[in-house]
């Protein structure tokens, strides 16, 4: 069942140096296998090192004593105990972590990541995939496609990894038939489809009696495509738009043997570069040339993607680790919020909020992770919420860093949008992360020391903290009185902070609706903004209509004694739904918006307000004075 | 600009320096633990080309055992030499007080010498991170072995606790006293390492090439006699072409016989030989999990 072309003995024998020359010009190819204990997995690895002759003598008869003691397959040789690993693993037949096996060919080196198949070493899983340029899916012709192919076929998706192969295993054990081949092929079409995998090769074989592996098995006349290890050895491994990529490289180590000599190394993530090019340096955005490409054999006149160099540029700009060289033309995005789809590797679940380490090229931040977004269930690929994320779970969430980083999105490059997280107490890597897209409107978010108090932030601002509560209808002059306030504050040299209801229902609360409870709830977010920030010191001057009076008196209380002043901004109903300055008065009358205050839900009118604004008699100006006044007199 | 598919001895290489690179940048204090064979003088060329035209920012460390072949000490000190590297030579003063030897003491000798020395030596240099020339084909636990494999204050290896490697980002942090061992050469394989040495010219020990040595053949191992410490129980060695597949103690490695003087040779030889490298060094022969428990015990 050994094909010819397999056997190089003849060359090796006749011509070692011939074949040395070949073998110089292989190109490497790294793939993962997955799929179960029960799929035969081991078994198909163990196959390919013995029919590509990596197995030596001395580990075969090993293998042969190894499988009448421990083999599951009789007398035959079990080519799974070639691969099984550590002896934990070996004991309790399964494969619990992720091993690397080698083999060559004549026309490919081939690095196979081994990974166990279950739900529970989904982690394992990723890790081999992410290195990896091809995977085989490995499924058990009697059984079909499986949640757990889905679950594969999924997670090597998300890792980007565009060659797929769909090897339909155990042929021997249904006869070889046509049918169920063509069955299984048309229902993983389907599912592939639908999941955004464009196209895969799906091949009929038998790793245990070696049909279709390396040459075609006559027992599948109906099959007329490659072998698994044709398919191997000529899979494309460059992506199409390869030459187009613009040129970036992380800066890793700045090479300073002498005063006259700074040369920066890294491995090149993204195409080509030649002495001559202009550069730019992220994130300072700095511009220069590339002078030389230095190596020990000599200067090179071109370096290309996976390359290790060490670059010297013509004019002294600043350049450091962590930094990225790129195309001068075609820079990378710099952004420090990012929504990424996380892979948590750790026992210990996620804590958002929580700061920890973010390594990404050669760059290492200290970044948090907000709630996520939602988890993703690995088997039916649903979305459900999720206020964490546990070990082996998978979910899209915002991230902060403390600085801005350059990036690509990983759908564009695995190097630039790859990253992991890093545990800052225990050092774990935590989880595996992959940036989306950057997010632009958000602010930057800061933890702040608690051993700085409130009163601390308060001197430092030379300055009472207090809350400025506007309350009224819709239309009553809220947020241009608020404004006027702030723009009188902020001349007096006082630091204020404007929360109004139209930007923190676009972030902060942008889950909330309209109904009673998600009105409460809003008032409730707002109050506690609102009171941070006063322990940050700040004159906080607020514009909403929280129309019940419970609500208002609830942030009252979190508030310190004599710190939240409600203004009541008097306006008629009458008066205000003729401004209608947004127009909503007149879609809540037309039953288009429910649940409207002065509407078809009440306004709870403030009993003893501290300050009261009437508009019918008071112009802007005037109203922005009084509230001042008040203030400080507090 | 038509992009070339770079050969896998390109991006072997590249990853390589681009693993030794990362170490220099995020470890306080690395070292290159350097034993002088074939693997060795990979990884050793490897971080010559990574810091190109500087030398490597770190020293090389022997761990010696004093059993080592005479022509594996000349060529450790004249490599150092060219390199520009500084070489630390470590001895465990407990097994050189007592004479531990691999005549009289077995396994002990290799415990004593090389997992207790590299122990001992790691804390007194205070290294934090040590390059070794392990790779994942020389054994079934050792496939499972990350490149940046992480160990305790005390040495030890939980293959339970390692930390995953995605990508080619490497989570070098850790605690005071704890360290990391990491393997650039990992993902290469034996012919891997031949081939780099005959395409980069890289000097070896000559014993990997055939000539005619003074042989004593002992429990199916052919041991050559490299100097007077070797005891004769009456017997008289014999002149035979012999060349070593791995060096390590000499009177713990094997030989094999061959005609094989040229590099090609060696490698023609390997590609049609049946018998796996680690099969030539005594310590791997007890049991099959052996290399997984002398790791957890702190052997490299």
């Amino acid at each position: 069942m050994t094909d010819s072309s397999y056997k190089t003995d003849t060359l090796i024998a006749a011509d070692i140096n011939a074949y040395l020359e070949a073998h110089q010009h292989k190109s490497l190819l790294r793939f993962i296998t997955c799929g179960s204990v029960d799929d035969g997995k081991s078994t198909l690895i163990g196959r390919l090192l013995y029919d590509s002759k990596m197995i030596f003598e001395d580990q075969l008869e090993q293998l042969e004593a190894d499988s009448k003691k421990l083999g599951t397959q009789g007398d035959e040789i079990d080519f799974a105990l070639l691969v099984d690993g550590l002896a934990a693993e070996r004991e309790q037949g399964i494969t619990i972590d992720v091993a690397y096996r080698f083999f060559a060919t004549d026309k490919r080196k081939f690095i196979v990541a081994d990974t166990p198949g279950h739900e529970q070493y989904t982690r394992n899983m990723i890790t081999g995939a992410s290195t990896a340029d091809l995977a085989v899916i490995l499924i058990d012709a009697r059984k079909g496609i499986l949640t757990q192919t889905r679950r594969h076929s999924y997670l090597c998706h998300l890792i980007g990894i565009k060659n797929i192969v769909l090897a339909v295993n155990k042929m021997d054990l249904v006869n070889y038939a046509k049918e169920t081949f063509d069955q299984i092929v048309e229902e993983y079409g389907r599912f592939a489809k639908e999941i955004g995998i464009e196209n895969f090769e799906a091949l009929p074989i038998s790793g245990f009696k070696g049909d279709n592996i390396t040459a075609l098995s006559t027992n599948t006349p109906w099959y007329s495509g490659p072998t698994l290890m044709h398919h191997l050895e000529t899979a494309n491994l460059e992506q199409p738009h390869d030459n187009q990529e613009a040129f970036r490289m992380p800066v890793q180590w700045v090479n300073r043997p002498n005063l006259d000599f700074r040369g920066f190394c890294g491995k090149i993530a993204s195409g080509q570069i030649r002495p001559g090019d202009e550069v730019r340096i992220l994130p300072s955005g700095k511009t220069s040339h590339i002078d030389r490409i230095v190596t020990q054999d000599g200067d090179l006149d071109l370096a290309q993607k996976d390359q290790s160099v060490t670059l010297t540029l013509r004019d002294e700009v600043d350049c450091s680790r962590g930094q990225i060289i790129t195309a001068a033309k075609e820079p990378l995005e710099v952004a420090d919020q990012f929504e990424t789809t996380l892979i948590w590797m750790e026992e210990e679940a996620l804590t958002p909020g929580r700061a920890y380490y973010l390594k990404i090229g050669a760059q290492t931040v200290s970044a948090t992770v907000a709630e996520p977004k939602y988890q993703i269930n690995v088997n039916t690929l649903d979305h459900s919420a999720a206020k964490t994320l546990d070990l082996n779970s998978i979910g899209v969430a915002n991230i902060t860093t403390d600085r801005a980083i350059p990036f690509a999105p990983y759908s564009e490059n695995r190097e630039l949008g790859g990253f992991i997280l890093i545990d800052k107490i225990t050092n774990a890597t935590v989880a595996a992360g992959l940036i989306n897209f950057a997010l632009r409107r958000a602010q930057n978010i800061h933890w702040q020391a608690t051993d700085i108090n409130r009163e601390h932030h308060a001197n430092l601002k030379n300055q009472k903290p207090v809350v400025l509560w506007l309350t009224g209808l819709s239309g009553s002059g809220k947020s241009t009185i608020a404004n006027a306030v702030e723009k009188k504050l902020a001349q007096m040299n006082r630091h204020t902070f404007l929360l109004d209801g139209d930007n923190v229902r676009h972030g902060l609360n942008k889950d909330l609706g309209f109904t009673e409870a998600d009105r409460i709830e809003n008032i409730r977010r707002v109050g506690e903004v609102a009171r941070l920030m006063t322990d940050a010191g700040l004159i906080v001057v607020t514009a909403f209509i929280s129309p019940f009076r419970a609500e208002r008196d609830m942030v009252r209380q979190m508030m310190q004694p004599g710190e939240f002043i409600e203004v009541f901004i008097d306006t008629p109903l009458n008066i205000a739904e003729e401004r209608d300055v947004k127009g909503l008065y007149a879609k809540a009358r037309a039953g288009e918006l429910k649940n409207f205050t002065g509407i078809d839900s009440p306004y709870e009118t403030p009993e003893n307000p501290e300050i009261k604004i009437d508009t019918t008699q008071m112009d802007i100006e005037s109203a922005a004075d009084k509230i001042i006044q008040v203030l400080l007199r507090t | 600009m038509s992009k070339v598919t770079l050969t896998h001895l390109a991006r072997l290489e590249a990853e390589a320096v681009h693993i030794i690179r990362e170490v220099a940048a995020e470890a306080d204090k690395p070292v290159m633990l350097y034993s002088v064979g074939k693997d060795s003088a990979v990884m050793l060329h490897l971080a010559k080309k990574a810091f190109y035209p500087s030398p490597p920012p770190f020293a090389l460390l022997h761990v010696d055992t004093t059993w080592k072949f005479q022509d594996m000490y000349a060529l450790r000190d004249r490599a150092a030499k060219e390199a520009g590297m500084d070489l630390l030579v470590y001895q465990n003063p407990e097994a050189l007080e007592k004479g531990i030897n691999p005549f009289d003491h077995g396994a002990l000798h290799t415990d004593m010498w090389k997992t207790e020395g590299l122990k001992q030596a790691l804390d007194h240099y205070g290294f934090d991170a040590a390059f070794g020339g392990a790779r994942r084909d020389e054994e079934k636990s050792r496939a499972k072995e990350r490149i940046f494999s992480f160990r305790t204050a005390q040495h030890r290896w939980d293959p339970k606790a390692q930390r995953p490697e995605l990508w080619s980002l490497y989570n070098a942090r850790k605690a005071k006293g704890e360290s990391i061992r990491v393997f650039p050469i990992s993902n290469w394989t034996e012919l891997d390492i031949w081939q780099y040495i005959h395409l980069e010219g890289i000097e070896i020990v000559p014993l990997y090439l055939s000539q005619p040595r003074p042989t004593v053949v002992r429990d199916g191992l052919i041991l050559m006699v490299d100097d007077d410490r070797f005891p004769l129980d009456g017997e008289t060695p014999v002149l035979r072409n012999i060349r070593f597949r791995t060096l390590g103690c000499y009177p713990l490695t094997g030989a094999v016989e061959s005609n094989a003087t040229t590099l090609p040779e060696v490698i023609q030889e390997m590609l049609l030989t049946s018998t796996s490298e680690r099969q030539g060094r005594a310590i791997d022969h007890d049991q099959a999990a052996s290399m997984e428990v002398k790791k957890q015990q702190g052997y490299f």
